[in-house]
């Protein structure tokens, strides 16, 4: 099932008594969501994730715009109508229900024709149970369960249904790391195997671009950017979200654009042939540093991590907004430990660069 | 693990010893006091020992009239105020507006003092020669009455005695209520509305067993509370309860001890053991209903 979401705007009145203003949580935000697809909704905390997608699955109404679920439109739909499954990021199961208990929860509210019998009931239940692999779990009560095996119950109850959009509430926030990179593919699989339009909302870049078709990126309530994972990781369309994305983060300087050449400090470390004077913000991801004798960008040398594949080398330098550096190289580069300083030369695709005030990306040429 | 636990015992020893002589002796000495026939008070002496007490309690009827009292007092007044409150208190939950004014209005009657409430239950429901009284005045618009239901037909007094103890112990209840409904997790309700639970599921599927915990409490409490009421009666009936014949388990004992046919310490011991069995019996049984109901 395609979702468009057409201007999308929820306001809500301000408490504070003071700031009559009122917050708003999602800003006039517009995208389409192809049939089958599992989008990454990202954004940091308080950015207004939650309340798009409870928009979407009709908790809450828009204050304005329009909601689509393939040719309908179902903006003032109640949710029980929309046929959408949520899981929530606690779980929500019903504590005093059995996991199968919970899981028949749905259907049994069924009426009239709708209705299953007993035994399909039953049937789509142990089906759902099936597919997020606690068949075998199902006479206990949430308590006695891992919170792995409480997401999944979670999950097969959103999913029993069989729900046209399936919606998730940061649903990895509350597993250990080792969980999470397990039930990540578990979602992952589960999504692929139903073909269920699949809106997964996280406030971790690493958890998005991992299980993504596409990525959302908000900030404040708007739309930054949507793509493939890789895309939006390669091509920012503004220094918030070059930010956003990418462990170790991208390394922000800065920078002056001055007679065709990119400055750093007073270090000239690229060419940028035909572009205009100007203050920047300069973004080098990580694997963007290259160590060489003579490179232009000299740094003051902290530390040096092996990682095995790779080295992780941390140093500063003035023009930095952060206090360290971080550069991944590839080990067979030379860098002495010891040593005071290191000099890099920048790889011109891995280096973007941002207008100082607007912080919006510049598509300069560099070489 | 010796040592352990001999420090353990050290650290409850001033509970133990507290609990000791102020519950646990005088408990001991009431059943033995109720096994002694014949105590005389003044001479601390005593015939001998058997269950003659029992006996003279269960065939007095002043006391089958306190037992049909109290026990129509419990069956009425606990179930009809935890229901009354769990509607009130859902209704509460509900609302947005003026909620604050409405939860400190129907907390009111349990920061007022019993007597003084009594004594304005009384007046409402008193016949004097010179008034019916305010609800004999209403009952009139209707077309019934005048009953007197302070010097009445004992149902009439049932009746008030009743609709006091109800209005006495709502409060709380729906203190406790409303905040047991205040703190379920408000993702329950959101994943059900999803699920298109209906208004009732939601309440006897999710909402009750959600609160069944503090409800629970409410009702034990409430029937360990009623079977143990007296100032209530006497707020209203005044202090000679077996002539009105409104009296409960604890007024005989009160009289039996202190009232003008008092100074039987036995027989008055004799009649707290049989109220402690009820008591307890009860309890019990609620604990046996609840391991099926309660979800903790
Ligand atoms: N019911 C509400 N009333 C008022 N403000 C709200 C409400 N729900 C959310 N907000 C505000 O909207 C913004 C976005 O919240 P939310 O969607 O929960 O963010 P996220 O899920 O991305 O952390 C926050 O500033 C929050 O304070
Ligand atoms: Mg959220």
């Amino acid at each position: 099932m395609k979702v468009v979401l057409e201007h999308l705007t929820k306001s809500f009145p301000s408490r504070n008594k003071k700031v009559k203003e009122p917050v708003i949580a999602v800003n006039d935000f517009s995208f389409e969501i192809p049939d089958g697809e599992l989008i990454g909704l990202l954004g940091p905390s308080g950015c207004g994730k939650s309340t798009m997608l409870n928009l979407i699955c009709g908790l809450q109404t828009p204050t304005s715009g329009k909601i689509y679920f393939g040719e309908d439109d179902v903006t003032n739909l109640p949710p029980e109508n929309r046929g959408v499954g949520l899981v929530f990021q606690n779980y929500a199961l019903y504590p005093h229900l059995t996991v199968l208990q919970n899981i028949l929860f749905p259907l049994q509210n069924l009426k009239g024709a709708a209705r299953p019998s007993k035994e399909e009931m039953m049937n789509k239940a142990l089906d759902a149970a099936r597919l997020v692999q606690i068949e075998r779990l199902l006479e206990r009560k949430p308590s006695e369960m891992s919170g792995g095996q409480q997401q999944r119950v979670a999950i097969a109850r959103a999913l029993v249904k069989r729900p046209r959009v399936l919606l998730l509430d940061e649903p990895l926030s509350n597993l250990d790391a080792r969980l999470r990179l397990q039930t990540r593919e578990e979602i992952r699989r589960i999504q692929r195997e139903t073909g269920i339009t699949t809106v997964f909302v996280t406030h971790d870049q690493e958890e998005a671009m991992s299980i993504s078709d596409r990525i959302v990126v908000m900030k404040a309530g708007l739309l930054q950017q949507i793509g493939k994972p890789q895309e939006v990781y390669d091509d920012p369309v503004n220094l918030f979200v070059a930010k956003f994305l990418g462990t170790p983060p991208i390394n922000v300087f800065e920078g002056e654009v001055r007679n065709g050449l990119l400055y750093i400090g007073e270090n000239s470390v690229l060419q940028a042939p035909g572009a205009p004077d100007r203050k920047v913000w300069i973004g080098v991801r990580p694997e963007g540093f290259l160590p060489e004798q003579a490179g232009p960008l000299r740094c003051t040398l902290s530390g040096v991590e092996v990682m095995g594949r790779d080295i992780s080398v941390v140093a500063s330098h003035p023009a930095c907004s952060a206090a360290a550096i971080r550069a991944i190289i590839s080990a067979e580069s030379a860098v002495d430990p010891k040593a005071e300083t290191v000099r890099f030369a920048l790889k011109p695709n891995k280096v973007h660069v941002f207008d100082r005030e607007s912080e919006e990306r510049l598509r300069i040429e560099l070489k | 693990m010796e040592q352990k636990n001999a420090k353990g015992w050290l650290y409850l020893l001033p509970a133990i010893a507290f609990l000791g002589v102020f519950m646990v002796y005088p408990l001991v000495d009431v059943f033995v006091y109720s096994f002694e026939e014949g105590y005389n008070s003044a001479s601390q002496t005593f015939f001998g020992v058997g269950l003659y007490n029992y006996s003279y309690v269960l065939h007095d009827p002043y006391f089958l009239q306190a037992l049909k009292n109290t026990f129509l007092l419990v069956i009425i007044t606990v179930p009809l105020s935890t229901g009354l409150a769990l509607l009130i208190s859902v209704g509460l939950s509900s609302i947005q507006k003026l909620k604050d004014l409405f939860q400190t209005i129907y907390f009111l009657p349990y920061v007022t003092n019993t007597l003084a409430v009594g004594l304005v239950f009384m007046i409402l429901f008193k016949r004097t020669p010179y008034t019916d009284g305010l609800v004999n005045l209403m009952l009139h618009w209707f077309g019934a009455g005048p009953i007197d239901f302070i010097d009445g037909p004992h149902w009439a007094k049932m009746f008030v005695l009743c609709f006091y103890t109800i209005w006495v112990v709502m409060p709380f209840k729906i203190l406790i209520l409303t905040s047991a409904l205040a703190s379920v997790n408000q993702d329950y309700y959101n994943a059900a509305r999803i699920d298109g639970t209906s208004r009732s599921r939601i309440f006897f599927r999710i909402t009750l067993p959600m609160i069944s915990p503090m409800l629970f409490y409410l009702i034990i409490t409430g029937f360990i509370g009623a079977f143990k009421a007296y100032s209530d009666a006497v707020a209203i009936f005044g202090t000679d309860l077996n002539a009105a014949g409104m009296n409960t388990m604890v007024g005989y004992v009160y009289d039996m001890l202190y009232g003008d046919s008092g100074g039987y310490p036995s027989y008055a011991s004799a009649a707290a053991i049989i109220l402690f069995a009820i008591v307890l019996t009860i309890t019990c049984i609620n604990l046996m209903v609840s391991r099926k109901h309660v979800h903790y």
